[in-house]
This record gives C-alpha cells, sequence and structure tokens, in this order.
C-alpha cells in the first residue's frame, strides 16, 4: 500500500506559501456561495457585486480606509499580546470601555477647546482601555487565571457596562427613546482630513503602526516580546521578567483598542450609542492572525476585511443577506488559512507501507 | 426565603443550568483527549437552530434534539480537521469556529426569529417527584434534564473504569508515551473532538427546544463560555461539572426573576451577573487548585517525527 508521510519543512515555502493564502480564500469563497445558493441568492453575482462595491469606487476606498482605523488598531494590540502568546480576546470590550472613557470626558467638559478636549478624552480612552487589559494580564501573572476567559467575560461586561450608560444615565433626553448620548460639543469631534470622509484616525493608526514596527524591530524590549513568546519558559528563566511583559503587553493592547472606540465615538459617530459595537475586536483577531502579527501586513489585512463589510452592505441592500454572513466569511477564511498553513511548514512524501 | 419560594426556584436553576451542563461535559471529554476547543459558543448555537429546523419540519422534538447533537459533532469535526488533520493552532482555530457558528446559526436563522417549533414539556417522573423537596426540584422536568442526569456517571465510568477511557486520558496527558505503547493517539483524539462536540450540540438543542420554544438569535449568550470555564471550575472531572452548571442556572434563574418582579436595578446590570461570576469562580479555582489538574498535553499538537 501506499501512504502518505508527513515531513517538517526545512527552509519556509516562500512564493508557495502566498499560493496556499490564495488556495484558503478561494475555498472559503466557494463555500461561502455555496451558503448564498442555499437561500436561493445568486452566488457568482453576489460575490462580484460583494467586491465591486468595496474596492471599485472612490467613494468605497473611503469607506474601506474610514473603517479600517478601529480594525486596525485593535489588530495592533491583539498582535502585541499573540506575539507573547497572551491570548487577548478582549479587543471589543477595551474598544467599548476607551469609547466610554472618551465619552465620559466630552459630557463632562464640553466647552474645552479641542486641543485640551480631544488629548483628554484620548489620555482618558487609554487610561480605560488599558484598566480593562490590565485586569486579565493581574490574574494571569498573580493567579494563574485563564485570559481567554477573562477577556472574553470582560467584553460581555463592558458592553453591558456601555448600554446601561446610553440607555439610562447618559442618555439624550431629546433622543426620541433611542439610545445614544447627547452629540459631543465641536471641540469633542476628530475633524475629517480636507474634503475627504476620512478622519485624522487615519494618521493616529500610521503613527501607532510605524512606532509599533520600530518597537518590535530596534528595540531590546521588542526583541524581548519576541524571545518571550517564542518560548515563555526560557524567557522566565533568564530573567527577562516574562509578568512585567505580560502586563505591559495587555495595558499596551487595551490603550490601542481603546484608542479604536474614542475614535469610532469622536470621528465616526460624534456620540456613543450602542450600535458603536460593531464586532471590530473579534474582526481585529481574525486580522492578526491572518497578518502573521505583522504590523504591515495587519494594515493590508485590515483593509480587506473592512472591504468586507462595506461589500456586505451592499449584499444586505441589494440581495437581502443577513449580516451575519460577513461572520461566516471571516470564520471560514480565518479557518481555511489556518489549515492551509499545514502546507507551508510540513511537505508530504509518498511512502510504501509495509 | 421560605421553602414555598425556594423550591420553585432551585427548579428552575436545574433547568438552565442543564444545557450547560451538556456544554460542559462535552468539553471535558474534548479536553480529556488533548484537544482545547473553545468553539464551544458557536458549536451551541449550530446545535440549537440544528434542532429547532428539524424539529420544527418533522415535527419530532426527539429527532430535533439527535440533530443538534450531530450538526454539534459535524461543527466539532471542522475543528478536528484543522487541529487533527492540519496541525493548526488549536485556540485560533476554536476563536474561528465561534465566530463561524454564530454566523451560520444567526444566518440561516435569521428568516426564523420569533417563530416557534415542537419541544419537551415538563415530565413528573412518578414516585420519584413525590420525593419531599428533592422530587419536585430534580423529578418535575422534562426528559431532557434526566436524559443530562445519566451523562455524569456515564463519563465518570468510562474515563475511570473502561481501557477506551484510560486511552483517551493517557492520549491527553502522555501522547508520545501512549503513541509508544501502540495506542491510536488521532483516532483517539478524533473521538475526544467529535463525542464532546454531540454534547455541546445536545445542550445548545436543549436551549432551543426545551428552555424557550422559539428562535432568537443568539440564543446561547455567552452559555459556551461559561462552560469553557466550568471545565477549569470541575478540575476536569464530570461529578464536579454538575455543581458548578447548577451553580450557573441559579444565577440565571434568579436573574430573571429579579427582573420579573420589576425591580429598580437596570437590567445591563443584571445581566452582568453571570459573567462576573464566570470570572469570580476561575479566580476561585486558580486558588483553590495547585494548576496542574488540566490533562499535561491539553492544547499542543502532534508533531509529527521527522
Amino acid at each position: 500500500m501506499i501512504g502518505l508521510r508527513v515531513h517538517k519543512r526545512r527552509e519556509p515555502l516562500g512564493w508557495g506559501s502566498f499560493l496556499v493564502f490564495l488556495a484558503a480564500i478561494v475555498l472559503s469563497l466557494a463555500i461561502c456561495s455555496l451558503l448564498l445558493a442555499i437561500q436561493g441568492k445568486p452566488a457568482l453575482s453576489a460575490l462580484s457585486l460583494l467586491i465591486k462595491s468595496a474596492f471599485f469606487s472612490a467613494w468605497a476606498v473611503e469607506d474601506c480606509l474610514v473603517k479600517s482605523v478601529p480594525i486596525f488598531l485593535c489588530s495592533l494590540g491583539v498582535a502585541i499580546a499573540f506575539r507573547l502568546q497572551v491570548w487577548n480576546i478582549g479587543a471589543e470590550g477595551q474598544f467599548a470601555l476607551g469609547a466610554v472613557g472618551a465619552t465620559w470626558m466630552a459630557l463632562t467638559f464640553p466647552e474645552l477647546p479641542w486641543y485640551a478636549l480631544l488629548p483628554a478624552m484620548l489620555a482618558m480612552a487609554s487610561i480605560a482601555g488599558g484598566l480593562w487589559g490590565l485586569v486579565p494580564a493581574l490574574l494571569k501573572i498573580r493567579l494563574r487565571v485563564n485570559e481567554i476567559i477573562v477577556t472574553l467575560m470582560l467584553n460581555y461586561i463592558a458592553i453591558l457596562f456601555l448600554d446601561y450608560l446610553v440607555y439610562g444615565r447618559w442618555k439624550d433626553p431629546a433622543s426620541f427613546g433611542f439610545p445614544m448620548t447627547p452629540e459631543f460639543s465641536a471641540g469633542g469631534v476628530v475633524g475629517t482630513i480636507g474634503a475627504s470622509r476620512l478622519n485624522w484616525g487615519i494618521a493616529v493608526c500610521i503613527a501607532a503602526g510605524l512606532a509599533m514596527w520600530i518597537f518590535l524591530r530596534f528595540t531590546r524590549l521588542g526583541f524581548e516580546l519576541k524571545a518571550g513568546g517564542e518560548n515563555p519558559r526560557a524567557a522566565r528563566y533568564a530573567r527577562l521578567s516574562y509578568d512585567r511583559l505580560v502586563i505591559l503587553v495587555m495595558v499596551l493592547s487595551g490603550m490601542l483598542a481603546g484608542w479604536a472606540g474614542f475614535l469610532e465615538a469622536s470621528a465616526n459617530l460624534n456620540r456613543l450609542q450602542s450600535s458603536i459595537m460593531a464586532g471590530y475586536g473579534y474582526t481585529a483577531i481574525v486580522v492578526a492572525w491572518l497578518a502573521r502579527l505583522n504590523p504591515l501586513m495587519i494594515a493590508v489585512a485590515a483593509f480587506l476585511l473592512a472591504g468586507l463589510r462595506v461589500g456586505l452592505e451592499a449584499l444586505q441592500l441589494d440581495l437581502q443577506v443577513p449580516a451575519a454572513f460577513g461572520e461566516i466569511m471571516e470564520g471560514l477564511i480565518l479557518l481555511t488559512v489556518l489549515a492551509g498553513g499545514f502546507f507551508t511548514r510540513y511537505r508530504l512524501a509518498l511512502r510504501r507501507k509495509t | 426565603m421560605n421553602p414555598d419560594m425556594l423550591v420553585p426556584l432551585l427548579a428552575a436553576a436545574v433547568q438552565s443550568g442543564t444545557p450547560i451542563l451538556f456544554a460542559t461535559l462535552g468539553e471535558i471529554f474534548t479536553e480529556r483527549s488533548g484537544i482545547l476547543n473553545l468553539g464551544v459558543e458557536g458549536i451551541m448555537l449550530v446545535g440549537a437552530l440544528a434542532a429547532f429546523l428539524t424539529a420544527k419540519v418533522t415535527g419530532s422534538p426527539v429527532l430535533g434534539f439527535l440533530a443538534g447533537g450531530l450538526f454539534g459533532a459535524a461543527l466539532a469535526g471542522v475543528h478536528g480537521l484543522v487541529c487533527l488533520t492540519f496541525l493548526g493552532n488549536q485556540v485560533v482555530s476554536g476563536l474561528a469556529l465561534t465566530i463561524l457558528g454564530t454566523g451560520l446559526a444567526n444566518y440561516l436563522g435569521t428568516p426564523y426569529v420569533g417563530q416557534e417549533a415542537p419541544g419537551f414539556k415538563v415530565f413528573a417522573l412518578p414516585l420519584l417527584s413525590k420525593v419531599p423537596l428533592l422530587g419536585p426540584i430534580l423529578f418535575n422536568q422534562d426528559p431532557l434534564v434526566y436524559t443530562s442526569y445519566l451523562i455524569p456517571p456515564l463519563l465518570w465510568v468510562f474515563l475511570h473504569y473502561t481501557r477506551w477511557g484510560l486511552g483517551l486520558r493517557a492520549v491527553g496527558e502522555y501522547p508520545d508515551a501512549a503513541l509508544a505503547a501502540g495506542l491510536r493517539v488521532k483516532g483517539y483524539r478524533w473521538v475526544g473532538v467529535l463525542a464532546g462536540g454531540w454534547l455541546m450540540g445536545f445542550g445548545g438543542a436543549y436551549l432551543s427546544l426545551a428552555y424557550t420554544h422559539l428562535w432568537t438569535n443568539g440564543l446561547s449568550a455567552g452559555r459556551g463560555w461559561i462552560a469553557v470555564a466550568l471545565v477549569i471550575f470541575a478540575f476536569w472531572r464530570p461529578w464536579r461539572a454538575l455543581v458548578g452548571a447548577y451553580l450557573f442556572g441559579g444565577v440565571m434563574a434568579f436573574q430573571f426573576r429579579l427582573q420579573a418582579s420589576g425591580t429598580n436595578l437596570p437590567s445591563s446590570l443584571l445581566l452582568m451577573l453571570p459573567y462576573a461570576l464566570t470570572i469570580g469562580v476561575l479566580v476561585f479555582s486558580s486558588w483553590k487548585g495547585k494548576g496542574d489538574e488540566a490533562p499535561a498535553a491539553l492544547g499542543i499538537n502532534i508533531e509529527p517525527s521527522e
């Protein structure tokens, strides 16, 4: 009999790994079209509509860029934690807390000019988001509590807390019962760049991305982060202070997601409302993993998955495809790419079974 | 509180704890084989929808329940494929599975939101339900609750007193040694993943067929994640899962009653209770446990030799 035997690759696959990646995407798109067909939608024209309305006009690309901002920031944070193999699934909650912190500032000091209010909002978002990252970090290093579940539970709690505020305490009396705060004063709104619909959040992204790249590549701490992740035990014995690294990455991670929450509330909605929770924190995990935790690739993947969301809006309008289709695509793409990783790490050889 | 109020509350605790119990037992089984499956939430949702639709179409809740398990196992099979066949990262695969399962249930279930399906009704067991105190709490429930009572003892006997159970545990603890001893490590892990997924699917089916009899999106509301936490609380032992599941069932039933009684507390703060308690339970388990109760090879793939 002839069977297959798995060998570890000695050299990386190079361009082949890009082909594997493409094959994985094609496979997930094929499964998605099948799902569209099940509900009686024209699968092929739906997929082409998705891609066309996401990337084939200046208006759409602008939309994609606007949506990339929160995804990119959350994903950058998630990636830095993942590098240490600290599984921060809490970007969603840290995002919510950041938005809440910034909103508190904006509602408490509406008379401040923008050059005082915006930095204050950013600071408050950092504190609130960072705190939401610090809690699981402390529980992890002091008591060895599993951070995956704690960060996830903190997501639920943060979202409910946000709801509590916008449905009650902070509700705008003039909102006709809609769960939203009053609009921020002019000083609390991050403006758009020139005549475009892009806001200055893009600049924040570029700065944060560059800083992260420099940090990971050129600083000792950044190197420790990599060493710590690849072999936590060795790093601990080498006195690289694993515990401090965990706190650092979790707080940083929370802060970045908090910034995303601040920008989303201030620049896009100009207020806090419960619809701000659009699942960017979970998309960020998909993005981070697709990009193999590399800052530049995260920017690309964030743009592509933002495009998926933009294209999906067209599908919802034109073909009444439920919004959950986006989650299916994200889940499938992540699973197929994860499985495809096998072919980049191992090679198959024929062997004769005796 | 007088017994007149306490007994219905405890009975409700058992009922709300049952889906969590199914899911926790499923995850215990999977983790005992060395595979970490974080897709429980997604698997429960898909199981719930499959059960609901099958019961609606066939008119048989029993078939619905079985379909819930079958589809739960099928989705868990995707995890098996990614982690066992393609050696993907178990944490990421589980998260992706939750995203996929949530999406699938919402996508395919949206047309049915608010619709009803035939479900299971309370069936008082003769004699047993007449036992004072325990009778009305434990034996005045629906048939699925009685089914769930059978699983912890069966799982316990299987894991500790059968060859296959011993093999499954060996594979979760020392896969290299198990392989050297001639055990089919991957085969055992596949069984762990599929049978565990089957039980998680049952948990979801309970939600749509007995807990509510109608479909709403996001039915599981984090119960899958609570189950993952309860596995740690239970120290991977089936009996302790009972305690954890009913504790959470109690909190959920209590919160539901408090809300229905028209309290002044905002509902969003009340809804936080189970999630906050989950963190509390984890902290308690870490403080109480020595930290080495987890199967030694949990979450670690078996790398092929050169």
